[in-house]
């Protein structure tokens, strides 16, 4: 099983995100690798009302597909996946995705933890998860399940998130490898998707 | 802060398969992202201290069991929830029910009600509900008897309201209710014509035939076997010329009984059954 995922799985990279982190995203989506071979997934606390346009505006910085997850499709290489408003994101042993309308978590829905959790034992050591700004505790408990299933975990370098509670929080909680400047994010991204990260 | 315990995949769908053979629950065939979520989350807030443990206390507590099935699905609901999908419902649907000298609906996953309560003001605002009947069920008792009682939290009329508003209601929304301190109870006009009832849409049979059926955000917690096998149930229930209403991340396309059915055309996910 574990070999199998091996070959026929990409590595996913989770980006979890609150208040004051939607400029960050905008400034790393222009700077991944064309041919990124891991599969992103957004999870992004938000009003209702931005719900649509979400997707078109981080569509316009880069020219990997983005699309609002849906029900049951199959995670891609090299495709952005944003959680959708009011939604859960879950990722399922089958590499395929799942939507859960059960209670907000940290008062979020989607919420971070949640999509962490979900997706810490399925992907153990291939994925990597970086919480950025936001103003509540949501992203650390799953940060720490991702790492204790041997994922990968970094926090935007609370120096440069607008909004630092949820960056501090989580280095206050755990030990995070990698605490990151905003230009550093992407590199991150490209580097851990070609599997050459230290 | 080492994981202490962990369910893992395996041994939920031993449980899951513990629960079918023992007490005829069938949960294999529901997503496992959500069903490991929430297996996982009960046994830490019952404080198990090993899975031996937990699975022991399911295979031989019959209250228990009770507790688990109650605990794993996800009940969370709201009314007018999706408020757009209402407007939807109340100008291209009930104006075709309307025609018909009786009508009967079939909210399945009714959950706590809040849904039921909603379309019984929609219809009783097109003065329609007396000459309906909305079959209201769910797998899950406890909360058939929340819904029953339609009694619900004071603190939601806001959202609600507003909610109410948003989808083109024009009376007052308070009018619905009778309130105390905590609490808001809908008048019994609106539950006269709803009948509560336990029906567990993996191992039950149809029970009728329904011009209107709704069952949102039930099938995203079920793999896609199941859903075909719902659907189905859905098709065999439903009048030619009937419609099906799901929730806004669910859908009939791509399914075995698409061709059959021809979506409304807005963006709610609204069908129309147009074949036998
Ligand atoms: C998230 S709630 C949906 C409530 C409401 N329809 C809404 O969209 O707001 C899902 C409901 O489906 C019910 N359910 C789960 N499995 C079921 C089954 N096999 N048969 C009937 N109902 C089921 C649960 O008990 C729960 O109340």
């Amino acid at each position: 099983m574990e070999e199998n995922n091996r070959v026929t799985h990409p590595r996913i990279v989770v980006i979890g995100g609150s208040a004051g982190s939607l400029r960050t995203i905008l400034e790393i989506l222009p700077n991944l690798e064309p041919k990124l071979q891991a599969a992103i997934i957004i999870v992004l606390h938000r009003h209702h009302v931005y719900d649509s346009t979400l997707t078109d505006l981080l569509a316009i910085k880069t020219t990997l597909p983005v699309k609002e997850a849906e029900e049951k499709e199959d995670i891609q290489p090299g495709t952005i996946y944003i959680a959708p408003s009011d939604y859960h994101l879950l990722v399922e042993s089958d590499y395929s995705l799942s939507l859960d309308y059960s209670e907000k978590v940290n008062y979020s829905r989607p919420s971070i933890d949640v999509t962490l959790s979900s997706a810490a034992p399925v992907c153990g050591a291939r994925m990597a998860a970086l919480l950025l700004s936001g103003g509540n505790n949501d992203g650390t408990d799953g940060l720490d399940e991702v790492q204790s299933f041997g994922g990968t975990i970094a926090v935007q370098d609370p120096i440069d998130a607008e909004v630092d509670y949820m960056p501090k929080h989580a280095l206050q909680t755990l030990q995070v490898p990698f605490v990151l400047k905003n230009h550093e994010m992407a590199d991150f991204i490209n580097r851990f998707a070609a599997e050459d990260l230290v | 802060m080492l994981r202490t315990h962990y369910i893992s995949e395996d041994e939920v769908s031993m449980l899951l398969n513990d629960v079918l053979e023992l007490y005829g629950y069938d949960f294999t065939d529901y997503a496992h992202a959500s069903i490991n979520r929430r297996v996982n989350y009960l046994f830490k807030k019952d404080r198990f201290t090993s899975f031996a443990e937990f699975r022991f206390r399911v295979k031989n507590d019959k209250n228990y069991v009770t507790r688990f099935v109650e605990e794993i699905t996800v009940n969370v609901t709201e009314m007018f929830r999706d408020p757009f999908f209402y407007t939807a419902l109340q100008k291209q649907v009930l104006p075709v029910l309307a025609t018909y000298p009786f009508i009967r609906i079939w909210h399945a996953g009714c959950s706590t009600g809040e849904e039921v309560y909603s379309l019984a003001i929609m219809l009783q605002e097109a003065n329609m509900l007396h000459k309906a009947k909305i079959y209201a069920t769910d797998i899950n008792n406890t909360v058939l008897d929340k819904a029953r009682k339609g009694i619900f939290p004071l603190a939601h009329m806001q959202q609600y309201s507003r909610n109410y508003i948003q989808m083109g209601g024009t009376q007052d929304f308070s009018q619905y209710y009778t309130a105390n301190y905590e609490y808001a109870k809908f008048s019994e006009t609106l539950s006269k014509q709803i009948v509560f009832a336990a029906h567990n849409l993996v191992t039950d049979h149809s029970f009728n035939e329904f011009q209107l059926i709704v069952c949102r955000n039930v099938l995203i917690y079920f793999n896609k076997t199941l859903q075909d096998k719902i659907l189905h149930l859905f098709d065999d229930s439903l009048e030619t010329f009937g419609f099906l209403a799901l929730g806004s991340k669910e859908t009939l396309n791509f399914t075995s009984i698409s061709h059959k059915f021809r979506q409304l055309e807005n963006r709610q996910k609204i069908w129309r059954k147009t074949i036998v």
